[in-house]
This record gives structure tokens, sequence and C-alpha cells, in this order.
């Protein structure tokens, strides 16, 4: 168990106190592919940043690798968030060489790892570009690439596909799971789609409404071998409506109908 | 409480003064306590309250004159899109030139005395004033224009309820701008090249190595115009927070 | 480019003017010299090497505020951006100092200081450091908030995170503050040169004024001029470089 959550609740502090996140109980096994799906505003990314170590847990306890986590990241942990976290005033290779260069690593290790980085992610051509030259999707991969070279054991992911368009989204899931069958990261990823997480995942967390707690871990039991055209096996269809029946209410509470 | 922060700031001042008077001397300082005192004697003197007329005189034309000049270049600039461009980097280049090169220029033109004190005054604040009028009657939302032309309002009451609502933000803008650099530039021209004013007094007190004097004249200068742009800053945020 | 064409064509028509005013005897030659003999004069000058040490003086002292301003300017900028309350409490100051004539400071810097090149080095640095204070702020203010993530992720601490990421972000607006801290060390050092001072460029066209020597008085006004606008069009256009790769393309 490579990441634990137990009892934790994050209130956002303020006169008007907000109430976002739990009472949430989950454990990660290593390795595992873990996706979280909820209505809009359910607390999702704040389940993310409390992970992360982000932002502190109100209550509960955060462990990560059998130590506990409270205010700060730790270290094995990689984050890819929602909006474009690439840094402007950096080539993709620099961008991508940038935990590297910090750690002190020698620049032959560098050019090593960033250029097979570069290689897996296909960005052989953008190398020397910059963000700004490069479309969103493009962007999403420099940020994965960068998390990815400095070999984190634990890979959060808030909505990364979120801007792209369905084909893309569906060949990057593809591209998402190489990234995790190589690597052999455990990976948590947050997700509105609700057919993207049924396919990615080998567990998926169905969460309740505001305050978000899970209100159902269903597993998929797919193969570790898997790509985007699991969507044909007969079990994809009857997952996905169990999903959509739990969530259905919820999403319908969260715009205010319930 | 909304003037919580200004008191805080103008008591840090006065204590950060003071312990600089404590570290310095008398040989080079004056304490907060004593230059108040020193001003209030000088503007009871019946000596000096002819100098702060010459200065409120010359500056009050200076602005007065940028104001006027500063709006006449800059709203057309900022109508006409091409000669606007053409104009601009022009306008920030005078922007950033020290004026105060330009100063026996205005000397040999106007000579020493009023008109030349008012002249420095009056460039060192048109530029600023054009600049910001420019941009403000370029900012105009073009769907203003296309609504009055819709509403089929006549030129007076478009310029009346659509064009000086619009702008006017950033002209105040300017103006407060202008008003700053007008009173840096009156200042300017009086501290060379004159006989009277607050500017000259200033120099005169330097060169007698008068300290007293040179503190109280400072802190009514600072005090004036920190006061009145403090008002004008009041003014400026209401305005642009209706728009 | 019909606008460079105009603009150039603009400069040159009133050059050309004040050519022909002054040559004609319309604007008299004890009042304004025509600018081909300020251009003479001043070439004259340059080569003779007559006010290089003046020129070298002025350039350095500017140099030091200039360096001094940014140094300090983005220090307190960072420091302020990070520690809301006492920004706030500054607030007022940085709304009203421009309003403040900053000369007026001059004689008390004189007499603490003493004549030398400190006194106008101060005003230089005091007019430059607010622009560069406040543009810093500015450009750290709209740090994007997942940034400010990322470098937790990557576990940088606060110096690093400042050094390597929220200023990095910031820099084309910390540029715009370096851009200003230029102009404000020319207008601060030479007007305080032309007040008082022993040497500089602006303490030889106060000097030549006083000796009704307008042919020198001239050249050393155009040189300031250029010097300046060239200094500002080299750095308008380094920045358009520096900022063509952050811009979409």
């Amino acid at each position: 168990m490579i990441c634990s959550l137990r009892g934790v609740t994050r209130v956002y502090p303020g006169e008007s106190a907000v109430h976002a996140l739990g009472p949430i109980d989950l454990e990660l096994a290593p390795g595992e592919f873990f996706a979280v799906v909820g209505p809009s505003g359910c607390g999702k990314s704040t389940l993310l940043d409390v992970m992360a170590g982000l932002a502190p847990a109100s209550a509960g306890q955060i462990s990560f690798e059998g130590k506990p986590v409270n205010g700060e990241v730790p270290d094995g942990v990689g984050v890819v968030f929602q909006e474009d976290a690439s840094f402007p005033w950096l080539t993709v290779y620099d961008n991508i060489a940038f935990g590297l260069r910090r750690a002190g690593a020698a620049e032959a290790e560098v050019a090593a790892q960033v250029g097979y980085a570069i290689e897996f992610m296909g960005l052989k051509e953008f190398a020397r570009a910059y963000p700004a030259q490069l479309s969103g999707g493009m962007r999403q991969r420099v940020c994965i690439a960068r998390t990815l070279v400095l070999k984190p054991r634990l890979i959060l992911l808030d909505e990364p596909f979120g801007a792209l368009d369905q084909q893309t989204r569906l060949l990057m899931g593809d591209e998402l799971l190489r990234l995790w069958r190589e690597t052999g990261a455990t990976v948590l990823l947050i997700t509105h789609a609700l057919d993207e997480a049924t396919m990615l995942a080998d567990r998926v967390g169905v969460m309740s409404a505001r305050p978000g707690r899970f209100l159902d871990i269903i597993a998929t039991g797919w193969p570790r071998e898997r790509d985007s055209t699991i969507v044909a096996n007969e079990s994809f269809g009857r997952m996905t409506s169990r999903i959509w029946k739990l969530l259905r209410g919820e999403s319908l509470r969260a715009m205010g109908h319930g | 409480m909304k003037f919580k922060e200004p008191i805080v700031l103008v008591a840090l001042l006065l204590i950060g003064w003071q312990l600089l008077y404590l570290i310095v001397g008398d040989v080079a300082l004056r304490s907060p306590f004593s230059t108040v005192q020193n001003l209030k004697t000088l503007l009871e003197d019946a000596r000096f309250l002819p100098h702060v007329r010459e200065t409120a005189l010359a500056f009050t034309q200076g602005f007065a004159i940028a104001v006027v000049v500063g709006l006449l270049i800059g709203v057309p600039l900022g109508a006409a899109r091409f000669a606007g461009e053409v104009a601009e980097p022009i306008l920030v280049a005078l922007y950033s030139i020290p004026k105060v090169t330009l100063y026996p220029v205005i000397l040999l033109i106007f000579g020493i005395g009023m008109p030349a004190k008012v002249a420095f005054g009056a460039i060192h604040g048109i530029v600023p004033i054009s600049i910001f009028a420019m941009n403000a009657i370029r900012n105009i939302n073009p769907t203003h224009l296309r609504t009055a032309r819709a509403m089929r309002l006549s030129t007076f009451d478009l310029i009346r309820t659509i064009l000086v609502p619009a702008a006017l933000p950033e002209i105040v803008t300017g103006i407060r701008v202008g008003f700053s650099l007008a009173l840096i530039g009156t200042l300017l021209g009086e501290m060379f090249g004159s006989q009277r004013g607050l500017g000259h007094l200033l120099m005169q007190a330097m060169s007698l190595h008068n300290i007293e004097r040179i503190l109280a004249l400072t802190l009514l200068l600072v005090v004036f115009a920190a006061g009145i742009n403090a008002l004008l800053l009041a003014l400026d945020r209401r305005l642009h927070a209706r728009v | 480019m019909k606008v460079l064409l105009a603009r150039t064509l603009l400069i040159v028509g009133a050059v050309a003017l004040l050519e022909i005013l002054c040559r004609l005897g319309v604007i008299p030659n004890f009042t304004v010299i025509p600018p081909s003999a300020m251009a003479q004069s001043l070439w004259k000058i340059l080569a003779s090497g007559k006010f290089s040490e003046d020129i070298a003086a002025t350039l350095t002292n500017v140099g030091i505020a200039i360096a001094a301003a940014m140094v300090v300017g983005v220090a307190l900028g960072t420091l302020l951006q990070s520690w809301p309350a006492a920004r706030r409490t500054f607030d007022p100051l940085f709304a009203t100092y421009y309003a403040v004539p900053m000369y007026a400071f001059y004689p008390l810097l004189l007499v603490i200081f003493g004549l030398g090149d400190f006194p106008q080095i101060a005003i230089g640095f005091l007019l430059a450091v607010m622009a560069v204070i406040i543009n810093t702020l500015n450009g750290l203010d709209r740090v994007p908030p997942v940034l400010l993530k990322t470098a937790r992720v990557h576990r940088l601490g606060l110096v690093s995170a400042a050094l390597r990421v929220r200023l990095p972000y910031a820099a084309p607006y910390v540029f715009t503050g370096f851009k200003l801290a230029v102009a404000y060390s020319f207008i601060g050092v030479v007007g305080a040169e032309f007040i008082t001072s022993s040497r500089g460029i602006g303490y030889e066209i106060s000097f030549a004024y006083n000796n009704f020597d307008n042919p020198v008085m001239y050249a050393m006004i155009l040189f300031i001029l250029l010097l300046v606008i060239s200094v500002n069009m080299s750095l308008h256009a380094w920045e358009k470089r520096l900022l063509a790769r952050r811009r979409r393309a």
C-alpha cells in the first residue's frame, strides 16, 4: 500500500467555512491505476491537492510510503495539473530538464533522460520550441514529460485532458496507459469523463456531491495490457452505466436540483 | 478601517526619520518635531508668504497650460488612429528625456523670471497628459460609438454622454500625473534661474547650510504634493471603479 | 511601414524647419543655433575628447543608479509580494511616491553627504527604484497559481521558487520596470548634475549656459537627447525579441 487516507477532510477556512471534502478513506495499492469521477464542484481537485501535500488536511491522516503527508509535497510524487503549467520562458527541452537540473544531475545524464522522455511523448520535433508555439495538447505532453522524467512513484493527474477533443483524449489515454506500464508507478487520475475512467482504471472511485465522499469504489478487472479498444468489451458498457446510475443523482444535486 | 494603513505608514516614516536624526545628529538633520515647529515659524513669517505666492502662481499657470495643451494634443491624436501611431513613440521619447537639460533653452527663449518657470512647469506636465488623453480616447470601446450611431445621437450628445464619461478616468489619471510633474518642473525651474519662490529658497538655504530651513521647506512641499495627490488619487479610483 | 515613414518625415521635417528658421535669423542665434551647427559642435567635442571625463562620470553614475535600483527594487518587490500585510501598509507610499518632488531632497542629500557623486546617484536611485518595485509587484501578481503549485511539487524552497519560477515568469514586467529605471536614472542623475555638481554632462550644460557658450551647450543637450533616445530604442528592440518567444505563434 503506497498511499493511504483515513478520515481525511478539508474545510476551507474563512468567514463562511466551506466543507469541501470528506471524510475520505482510500488505500492505493502500489502500481495500480485509480480513477476518480464525480459531479463538478465535489472536491476532486481538493482531494488531489491534499494527497499531494499541496493543501493540509483539516482532519484525518494521509500517508505516503509509510510517512505522514502534511502541507509539503513528498519526494516521489508527481502532479499534472488541469491548467497549462509549462514554463513559458523555457524551451520544451529545458522545461523537461527543469527538475533534473535542479537536482544537480550531470548534463550528460540530463540529456539521456530528457531525450528519452521527449521520444516517449512524441515531442522530438519540438524540443527547441517554446510552449507558446505549441498547441494545448502538446503543452500538456510537455508537463507530463517533465513529471515523468523525475520517475515519480505516485503520479496524480487532475483532468489533464480536459481541454482536448475526444479523439485526442482517447489517444492520450492510450499514452497514459503506456506510461503507466513502463514506469510501474501508481497513478491516480481525476476525470469528469466516465468512459475515460472506466477504460483506463483498475478501480474507479465515484464521489458524491460536495462535500465529496466515496459513494462506491468499483473494480474494473481489466488486464494490465489494455488500450482504448477496451470500449468494445461488453462489461465496459455495464460498468459505465453502473457508475452513471450512482452519479446521476449526485450531479443533479450538485446543480441544485436534488 | 480604511485609514489604518496610511496612519501606520506615516508613523513608520516619522519613526524612521527620528531614528535617522538620532544617528546622524544636528550636523545634517533635525528631528520631525523641531522641523514642524520651524515650518510653523516660517509660515508665520511675513517675508515667507510672497515666495509661496510666487511658486503657487507659477505652478497654477504652468499646470493650466499643461492641461489645455496636453488635451489639445492628446485628444485629436487619440481620435486619428494613424496620427496617433506616428506620434506615440515621439511622445514616449519626450517623456524620458531629462527635461532639465532643456531648461537653458527655455531661459534663452523666455529670459529669467516667471514666464520661464511657467514654461518649464508646463512642458513637464504636457507630455503625460497628452499621452494619457490619447490612450483614453483610443481605448473607448467602439461598441459605444456604434450604439450612439444606432441611437442617432447628435455629435454634441455623443461627446457629452458617451465620449467624456468613457475617457474621463484615464484623462484624470493623466492630469494627476501631470499635476505632480508640473509641480516638480516649477520647483526645478525655481531652483536655479530665479530670485523668488520656494525652489529658490530651497537652494538658498542649501548654500547657507541652513538645515532647519531645508527640512521645513522639504516637509512643506512633500506634504502639499502628497496631500493633493491623495485627493486626486481618490477621485481617480472612484472614476475607474465606475467604469 | 507607412507609420515609420510618416514618423521619420515628421522628425526630419521638424529639424529642417528649425534649421531654416535659424539660418534665416527668424530665431536669433543667441537663443537657438541651427541643428547643423549643434551637430558640428558635438562632433568637434567628441573628437577632441574634451568632455570624455564628464561623459564617463555621468554614464558611470547612471549605471550605478540603475544597477542599485534593479537589485533593491526586485528584491523589495519580491519580498513585499510574499508579505501582503507589509504591502498593504506601503501601498499609499507607492501611490504617492512619484507625486513628491524628489529633487526637493537633493539639498538635503548634499548637506548630509557633501559634494561628490553620491547625492546624484542617490536621486537617480530614488526615482528609479519605485518603478522597479511597482512593476515587479505587478509581474509577480500575475504568476498563475498552477505555476506556484508546480514549484511546490518540485519541492522548491521560497528563494528557489522566486528565482526559478516566479521572477522568470514575471520577467516581461520586470523589464518594463528596467526601462523605467533607465529613464529615471538618467533624469535623476543629469538633473542633479545640472543643479549642483562639479562634473558630468549636466554640469557642462549648466556651465556652458552660464558662460553664454551656445555651441557647446546645445552640443551637449543634443548629445543627451540622442543618447537617451537611442538607449530607449535599443531597450525597446531587445524587449520585443525577448517577448517574441512568449507570444502565441
